[in-house]
């Protein structure tokens, strides 16, 4: 263990060594990194931190991982701080705060050499073989290397090992520092046990020189309202900046100087929610499922929304018996022209493919947001993976239009919630919003939303009459393939509709020529689509455009892509970026001319079988020079994509490169 | 307005659309629909605010046959769907449709689900105990060992009860017709769109083609009226609940009578219970104010009047403390 000698001579000489470090990368950022048992309150206490760096005028982006479980099993958080606006997580961090034995096994290898560990005393020697949530395969490991170092099969082994690489461990006394605050308090040390997590955090912020005001005000908004739990914790922060104080002031101060202007603090969850708003949305319905229910639940919270005239104007948000129900409650409801939506991951999407059907042959505008996460079936329910884009394009059986929208970051996410719904009202079909888990989890700084920028559109809708109420056509045979769309209740107008092939008026029909103009009728909706949305809506081009090497991706591989793309600049190598958003109808012209000057060719996704380059494939009749997966259920980073697209442009690089990590 | 409300008078015929209806003659579906017409006649329903949805099998056509909104939708998920456009809409008066399997058997979920919620609709069960369009297969109603016309075997699962499953279910308004008493039919239609609160009407209805156990003459005279018995089946707002527990029994034995004697007319009317509109309207009452259906809300430029900034404010990483 080191004295505190030792600690001041360590943290003394570490500003110098991570500003080095940082500016020599390029990235100037700090990554710091949190780990503890789910259900110790780590995300929410990751979230508190990263609300006071971004208060001090930082930019933040968190990564959140964690297993499917309520208590106990092993939880990490990732805040990287910078001055200028972040896109991406980092695989490594320079500061690891942990109080269990577990995280400091599981992270102690991603701290950059000359990054810090935290450690709690008690975590000091701990044996593997004690920790039950340990992977047997990491745990094997970790005793291999530990005893080809000769080191015993300890976290103090590990520690060890660590600090041979460069990396400064410092001991923190948890207990004593509890037993402090309890007698502060005038309570029991097990009634304040829960504000471990807030002393590990606080005296982390005290080393990188966070005034301790800017944490207390993060505490008293995280915690609203909660006046014991906000005293307990204030007293915390106090005994914890106290303590840093031993461990020399300020020791690993960062610059804490951003920008000024207003910005939210929000996930992908959080984001989409807003956006569902702001179009107007009027109803969703869901069932519980990670990692989609966070969205439904906020909406929940929030639904007594008011117009800036002051009308109230809410949606109706409501938990169902299943996803069958979800999906087609919500196509009942958007029959009588409530915008309406459901939310849901994988094995809730497999359940609505029959309801996804009903909606397409009936033309309902449904906005469908899938959260995809780690399949095939149970699969990984709170880890990241795109390996439903083939499905979404598929789900149902028979043909039928749809459209498929993948965003990219937090921030479009909201913008492309709101536009879920003018596309699906338009062309009067079940329109996919496609996030995945990694990208749900992000909590990022971002501008303040404009919300004068969300225009709506919604569509052809036939006009109320005043008449006698009388039948109308539901499916009218147009040129534009689009029938003015009556609402179920409208006044003057009732009509038919069925999930069975139909005539103009929503009655049975199974004649071959009404059977061929209903089929081309929905099919032009889809090429209709494609003529209409801009080549904008559909794929963003970043870094430099008459660059011939091409680096594909799409959903939330993007933030890796284009900090990657930035730092193989500043190395002098030209390179673009494509990230596609329309997913379907597929934007095959854009693509196939974007392919023909692309050399090398990179596909970036975050599956097995490259899905979006086999849509390119099939679409634009040619697939990309190399491609870049992973698969582990873990997001892909710039730090780890870097390399490989170095070695793709030197020519050094297979077809198939796969991004793997085995500590995260 | 063009709101049929301000006609005068509706007669059945107007509700009757101008389709050829493809059920077999003498199918009990053809009662039903007659039940069907003359009580939105009756209670004057505006076809315009109206609508009628249908399962899958032949009791799913239904909504063809009727001039208001309808809605076929899939195997087992009419309420479901029924269910959002009441929610979206609730000034739209909305009914229902589907078989025995459909209701029971594939879309059992549903069924017990939409009794938990209480919305103010009408779900009526056609009970003929065979999956009739696929030619004749058990429906869940068949009873163990029974073996219709087309079944190659004898069913050897438990059958299914209706009635008793929409009570526990929390119907707050459960009865069974029969398709061949229209006029008793039609008045529990007209009982049951009065009812506030989730309606189940369960309608025994021979299938001529492919069950031949329960037919028009197995009916003949089991068939009794609750209400000729002296049955008590109103449960009045303010009723203690050891009186409501009563009430429940007595309609779970009555449930349970089936064979030389088969109750008809009403099981339970339960008006103890909240309705949904008003327990939602308890936590979020503006949308007693403006339903799902009017929430689009936008400035003669079409850009969205939702305001979003309460809640940026609870997100929002304040400007003055960046300067900090």
């Amino acid at each position: 263990m080191l004295s505190d000698q030792r600690i001041w001579y360590a943290v003394s000489s570490i500003i110098t060594r991570i500003n080095s470090a940082v500016v020599k990368h390029g990235t100037e950022n700090l990554a710091w990194r949190i780990g503890g048992p789910q259900g110790s309150g780590i995300n929410r206490i990751a979230r508190l931190f990263a609300r006071a760096c971004a208060a001090q005028g930082m930019e933040v982006i968190c990564r959140r991982e964690y297993h499917s479980n309520i208590m106990g099993r092993h939880s990490y958080n990732d805040v990287v701080i910078s001055a200028q606006a972040l896109q991406c997580h980092r695989e490594s961090t320079d500061i690891l705060v942990t109080f269990d034995a577990e995280t400091l096994c599981r992270h102690v290898h991603s701290l950059k050499p000359w990054g810090f560990a935290l450690y709690a005393d008690a975590d000091g020697d701990v044996g593997l073989g004690r920790l039950p949530y340990l992977d047997q395969r990491l745990r094997d490991d970790l005793n291999a290397a530990l005893s080809a170092a000769g080191l015993p099969e300890t976290t103090q082994g590990l520690l060890e090992m660590a600090e041979q690489r460069g990396v400064r461990t410092v001991c923190i006394p948890y207990q004593a520092l509890l037993e402090r605050l309890a007698d502060q308090l005038g309570m029991v040390k097990k009634a304040v046990s829960a504000t471990q997590n807030m002393l590990a955090v606080a005296i982390s912020a005290a080393l990188i020189g966070m005034p301790e005001q800017a944490l207390l005000a993060a505490l008293e908004q995280t915690f609203l309202g909660k006046e014991h739990i906000v005293r307990m914790n204030r007293e915390a922060v106090a005994i914890a900046y106290n303590h840093a104080q031993q461990l020399q002031p300020h020791v690993f101060r960062i610059s804490l100087h951003g920008q000024a202007s207003p910005r939210l603090l929000l996930d992908g969850t959080q984001s989409v929610a807003l956006g569902k708003l702001a179009a107007g949305m009027g109803f969703q319905s869901y069932y519980p499922i990670s990692p989609a229910t966070d969205e439904s639940t906020f909406l929940e919270a929030r639904a007594e929304v008011r117009s800036t005239r002051g009308e109230t104007c809410g949606p109706l948000v409501l938990q169902v018996e299943d996803e069958l129900a979800a999906i087609n409650m919500a196509s009942g409801a958007a029959l009588t022209g409530a915008r309406s939506a459901t939310a849901t991951s994988g094995p809730g999407f497999s359940l609505m493919a029959e309801g996804l059907g009903w909606a397409g042959m009936n033309e309902v505008p449904l906005v469908i947001t899938l959260y995809q996460r780690g399949g095939p079936s149970t699969g990984m329910p709170t880890r990241t993976d795109q390996g439903d884009l083939l499905f979404a394009l598929h789900a149902g059986h028979g043909e039928f239009p749809r459209i498929i929208l993948a965003s990219g970051d937090v921030a479009s996410c909201f913008y492309d919630a709101a536009q879920a719904f003018d596309y699906a009202e338009r062309y009067q079909t079940p329109v996919i919003q496609m996030l995945d888990k990694a990208l749900t989890s992000t909590l990022q700084t971002v501008p303040v939303f404009d919300t004068a920028a969300v225009t709506i559109d919604r569509g052809a809708v036939l006009a109320s009459s005043e008449q006698q109420p009388q039948a109308v056509e539901r499916f009218a045979l147009t040129a534009s393939g689009i029938s003015p769309r009556p609402l179920l209740g409208q006044p003057g107008t009732w009509y038919w509709s069925t999930g069975v092939e139909h005539s103009e008026w929503g009655q049975v029909s199974e004649d071959p020529v009404l059977r061929e103009q209903m089929m081309e009728k929905r099919a032009h909706k889809l090429a209709l689509a494609a003529a209409e949305i801009p080549l904008s809506e559909k794929l963003e081009i970043h870094g430099d455009e008459d660059a011939a090497f091409t680096i594909f991706t799409w959903g939330s591989n993007k933030g890796a892509v284009l900090d990657a793309l930035q730092q193989l600049s500043d190395r002098g190598i030209r390179a673009r970026a494509v990230v596609l958003r329309l997913l379907w109808p597929f934007p095959a012209d854009a693509v196939q001319a974007l392919l023909q000057s692309a050399s090398p060719s990179v596909m970036v996704e975050c599956n097995y079988s490259a899905e979006l380059n086999s849509l390119f494939v099939q679409q634009a009749r040619r697939g990309c020079d190399h491609l870049v997966l992973k698969y582990s259920g873990r997001p892909i980073s710039a730090e780890a994509l870097l390399p490989q697209l170095v070695s793709i442009q030197a020519g050094d690089a297979g077809y198939r490169n796969v991004l793997r990590n085995a500590y995260e | 307005m063009g709101d049929d409300t301000l006609k005068t008078t509706l007669s059945a015929k107007h509700y009757q659309a101008d389709q050829i209806n493809d059920w077999c003659a003498g199918c009990g579906d053809h009662g039903i629909l007659r039940a069907l017409e003359k009580a939105m006649a009756k209670l004057e329903l505006a076809r315009d605010q109206t609508a009628v949805f249908g399962g899958i099998g032949c009791s799913g056509k239904t909504p063809y046959y009727l001039n208001v909104g309808g809605v076929h939708t899939l195997h087992g998920r009419v309420l479901s769907f029924a269910a959002g456009a009441k929610l979206a809409n609730p000034a739209l008066n909305v009914i229902a449709i589907g078989g025995d399997g459909d209701g029971l058997s594939i879309g059992a979920g549903h069924f017990v689900n939409s009794g938990r919620r209480n919305l103010d609709l009408l779900y009526i069960l056609f009970n003929n105990g065979v999956y009739g369009l696929t030619k004749g297969q058990a429906a869940p109603t068949l009873r163990i060992g029974e073996k219709t016309r087309s079944m190659p075997r004898c069913v050897i699962q438990q059958h299914m009860n209706p009635i008793a499953l929409a009570v526990i279910s929390g119907y707050t308004w459960v009865a069974r017709g029969y398709a061949y008493d229209v006029p008793a039919l039609t008045d529990l239609v007209v009982a049951a769109m009065q009812h506030r609160g989730i309606a189940f009407l369960e309608v025994l209805q021979p299938c001529p083609k492919y069950n031949d156990l329960h037919t028009k003459d197995w009916y003949g005279d089991r068939l009794y009226k609750l209400s000729d018995d002296g049955y008590q089946a109103l449960i009045a707002a303010e009723t203690d609940a050891a009186s409501v527990q009563q009430i429940y029994n007595e309609a779970l034995a009555r449930a349970a009578q089936w064979g030389e004697l088969v109750p008809t007319g009403l099981f339970l009317q339960d008006l103890s219970k909240p309705d949904f509109r008003s327990q939602l309207a308890g936590l979020q009452p503006g949308i007693a104010r403006r339903p799902p259906c009017q929430c689009v809300v936008t400035d003669d430029s079409g850009r969205t009047q939702i305001d979003l900034e309460p809640l940026f404010e609870t997100l929002r990483i304040a400007a003055d403390s960046s300067q900090t």
